[in-house]
């Protein structure tokens, strides 16, 4: 205790990490984000009362689905191929538009504002809106069928991919550029020279994680008819059939494993 | 007159051995035209695709904005949707996130925690969906579980992510005063991760109000209902705008978004 | 005070870090401890308040065995041992007020320490502690805005404010250049002295190890090989504890004190 009677100066006992002003601002912050919060879910008039016997459904659920249908597996196994099949296809696809519009909507790289602008636009609209609701659409236009949702998946990757490798693009080291552009090339061979090189293992390393998001993308367009493994859950859900759905969700489950680990791998690999 | 330097350079290429490189180009085209080929395609009906599609385009504007309650009330349960879950999966994960970091609980409930994780990050959350639809029924019900389920499996694994990635030192010094478990979590893991997990949230929550849109098309709840219905019903005018409604939200929601996580730095 | 009696700590590869080691310290007194890395310098310091396990041994602090501790127990001990890190350690996020306070976590509640609402003894310590270390002033900095001595000197407010039985010190000046080295060092022991604490110092600077010491304990391999005064650390000594190397050389262009270490060899 010596600590306390070394000298005899008083020193203040009290101390707050925030001034009173600080604090009520940081309340106030609280207080909104509780209240949107239970207004939300006081709005949204959700039956409680379900919660009551959750835990017996869900045992009774998962008695239904183990074992899994093993003979199923003959069904499902052409439209789990053809679900791979959209997923690269339509990842494919994106690389055509996205890498193109990646340098529009780049600051660096882009021609005019209206490009920019034109370039900034197609990035942001094909990223807000879901595969699901994009294959909505291509179902309308090229009928129910694998092509509705290769272009859906095309679509909603050209905002992910293009964002991403418009970003690479921005952040290029600018030394390499002038350099290039001092010899007096052309504006195509500064980026094939002094842009693409470095902006390269981003757009291969996107393009590799944007295929493993697409096989999980996939396995749902069948729901509005756009291919794949989706119409088979879908149609095993809605009979009951909770066999088949295990059977269906297990490869689902290891296609998605594996693509994840062969993404990671080939990411490494870029590095 | 001994030394003649060579005229001609090749780029080394980006794979070595030539046969691995053009093995992998040939497996490629091969796959190409397999998978094309394997895929049942109707290329009857594709083909007037392109005529379609000027049709439907045309059909979509003028947009219709006479059934715009229609439109709030679908988009105001999307949003609700989106914060509640967000709201919910924020507390959610932490303990979630808390079991699933190697360096802070011992291995068997790190492995349960991480499994849980992997096994939600599988299916999309339009499966989760279905299933929370067909226990609990159409409606926002099933759409909340679903973005909480989502996010929860988010949330925590960043969370997990950058627990592991902190330098032991704070902790080792917080714990050398004899800090419980609870008041070491408080004082020296906390402060070192608040910022991201707080960044992380305000992400996660743009993302719930895109996904928001998307599971009212199984049926639980939110504008892809509504959406979904123009679709089926041909209301190409009232499709456009809903979409543009919904791109126009959900950019506003990024902005805000990265507003927010960068005054958090 | 301090009692250590056979302590060893064994990893699964064989490899012994630290062999059967015995020292008592009977007395509030610095006690340095010099050796070269992977001498069990560090091990020694972590198996006292049980951040390393030991593998056997006894570790008394004033009557309690410190090594058969568990759970709360363990945690009521460490409170009473105050630990300085070489990285200092600092939650960098936090302001330095809070990081001082955090010495006293041991002994609030939960919700006192979520609340920053530490009891007032505790308050004005860490405004005396503030002073004391030269930081008048600093109370609400982020620890990430201070320089290396200020932040050790931060570490040492905090180690002090928790009125530790025993103060562990882990290469405090490591990361620091000489003159704030000696400004640090200075700090700590005037403190830990004023305190009565014995103060354990783990330190590869062995001319600041002789200025700052009362007692010198000499490690290699994991075996105490000299325990005695500074005076006595002769260059025989000095060569047995860290073989062929040239320490002299060494420390001298370490710390520029080349009339200091001179004098020690002479």
């Amino acid at each position: 205790m010596s600590l306390l009677n070394t000298t005899s100066e008083q020193y203040p006992d009290i101390w707050h990490k925030h001034s009173t002003k600080e604090l009520l601002t940081r309340y106030f912050w609280y207080l909104i984000v509780v209240f949107v919060a239970v207004w939300s879910v006081r709005h949204l008039d959700i039956p409680w009362f379900y919660f009551l016997d959750a835990h017996v459904q869900a045992a009774d659920l998962g008695s239904r689905m183990f074992p899994p249908d093993w003979d199923y597996i003959d069904v499902i196994w052409d439209p789990l191929l053809e679900t791979i099949h959209i997923a690269t296809l339509g990842t494919l696809v994106t690389f055509f538009i996205a890498f193109p519009t990646a340098f529009l909507a780049a600051r660096n790289t882009t021609p005019n504002t209206i490009a920019w602008l034109i370039g900034k636009f197609i990035l942001v609209s094909t990223r807000s809106v879901n595969t699901v609701v994009w294959a909505l659409l291509f179902v309308a236009i090229f009928g129910p069928g694998p092509i509705a949702g290769i272009w859906a998946v095309a679509f909603r990757s050209v905002g992910f991919v293009g964002k991403l490798i418009a970003e690479a693009i921005e952040e290029i080291d600018v030394g390499p550029v002038e350099a290039i552009e001092a010899t007096g090339a052309s504006r195509l061979q500064v980026l094939l020279y002094g842009v693409l090189p470095q902006v390269l293992p981003v757009v291969f390393g996107t393009m590799v994680y944007r295929w493993d998001i697409n096989i999980r993308e996939s396995t749902v367009l069948g729901f509005v008819g756009a291919g794949g493994i989706g119409i088979e859950l879908y149609s095993s859900i809605n009979q009951f059939a909770w066999s088949e759905v295990s059977l269906i969700l297990g490869t689902v489950l290891i296609v998605v494993v594996f693509s994840e680990f062969i993404s990671a791998l080939v990411r490494s690999k870029v590095k | 007159m001994s030394n003649v330097h060579p005229t001609v350079w090749h780029r080394p290429s980006l794979i070595e051995n030539p046969w691995l490189r053009y093995g992998l180009t040939a497996l490629a085209l091969a796959y190409l035209f397999l998978s094309i080929g394997s895929l049942e395609i109707d290329w009857e009906r594709v083909s007037k695709g392109l005529p379609r599609a000027a049709s439907i385009f045309e059909r979509m504007f003028p947009p219709d904005f006479s059934r715009w309650d229609l439109l709030v009330r679908g988009m105001v349960e999307s949003l609700e949707m989106a914060f509640a879950a967000t709201f919910i999966g924020m507390f959610l994960a932490i303990p979630l996130g808390l079991c699933a970091a190697s360096n802070l609980v011992p291995r068997p409930v790190y492995l349960v925690a991480r499994s849980i994780i992997v096994l939600t990050r599988t299916f999309h959350e339009v499966i989760i969906a279905i299933f929370f639809v067909k226990i609990f029924g159409f409606g926002p019900l099933a759409g909340v579980l679903t973005l909480v389920v989502a996010s929860v499996s988010f949330i925590a694994k960043m969370l997990a992510e950058d627990i592991e990635n902190m330098g032991p030192g704070q902790v080792e010094a917080i714990k050398a005063t004899g800090a419980s478990f609870f008041k070491l979590l408080l004082y020296g893991v906390a402060p070192q991760i608040l910022p991201r997990y707080l960044g992380v949230s305000i992400y996660r929550m743009d993302a719930n109000i895109r996904h928001s849109t998307v599971v009212g098309i199984v049926g639980a709840g939110g504008i892809g209902q509504t959406l979904s219905a123009t679709f089926s019903r041909y209301d190409y005018d009232f499709s456009i705008t809903i979409l543009a409604c919904i791109i126009i939200i959900v950019f506003f929601g990024e902005i805000f978004s990265n507003w927010a996580r960068g005054r958090l730095r | 005070m301090l009692k250590i009696e056979g302590l060893t700590k064994a990893y699964t590869t064989g490899t012994k870090a630290l062999n059967n080691v015995s020292l008592s310290i009977d007395e509030p007194q610095v006690v340095a401890i010099i050796g070269p890395s992977g001498a069990g310098k560090s091990t020694l310091i972590r198996c006292i308040n049980r951040l390393v396990e030991p593998t056997s041994g006894v570790v008394e602090l004033n009557g309690t065995n410190l090594v058969t501790l568990k759970g709360g127990a363990l945690r009521k001990a460490r409170r009473r041992i105050g630990m300085i890190f070489q990285e200092y350690n600092l939650v960098e996020r936090l302001t330095v007020m809070e990081n001082i306070l955090s010495g006293r976590l041991g002994y609030v509640s939960f919700l006192q320490a979520f609340r920053r609402s530490f009891p007032k003894d505790d308050v004005s310590a860490a405004f005396r502690l503030l002073d004391r270390v030269g930081l008048k002033g600093y109370q609400d900095t982020r620890a990430d805005a201070l320089s290396g001595g200020q932040r050790q000197r931060v570490g040492i407010a905090r180690a002090l404010i928790q009125r530790p039985e025993l103060l562990l010190v882990d290469e405090p000046t490591a990361s620091l250049d000489p003159k704030t080295a000696r400004q640090v060092m200075r700090i700590m022991v005037e403190l830990a002295l004023e305190q009565n604490t014995p103060t354990i110092v783990n330190i590869h600077d062995v001319p600041l190890a002789k200025s700052f010491a009362n007692r010198v304990i000499g490690m290699r391999d994991g075996e105490i090989v000299f325990d005695g005064n500074p005076d006595d650390l002769t260059e025989t000594e000095l060569t047995n504890i860290y073989g062929e190397e040239d320490w002299s050389a060494e420390a001298a262009n370490k710390n520029g004190d080349a009339p200091l270490a001179q004098a020690a060899t002479s």
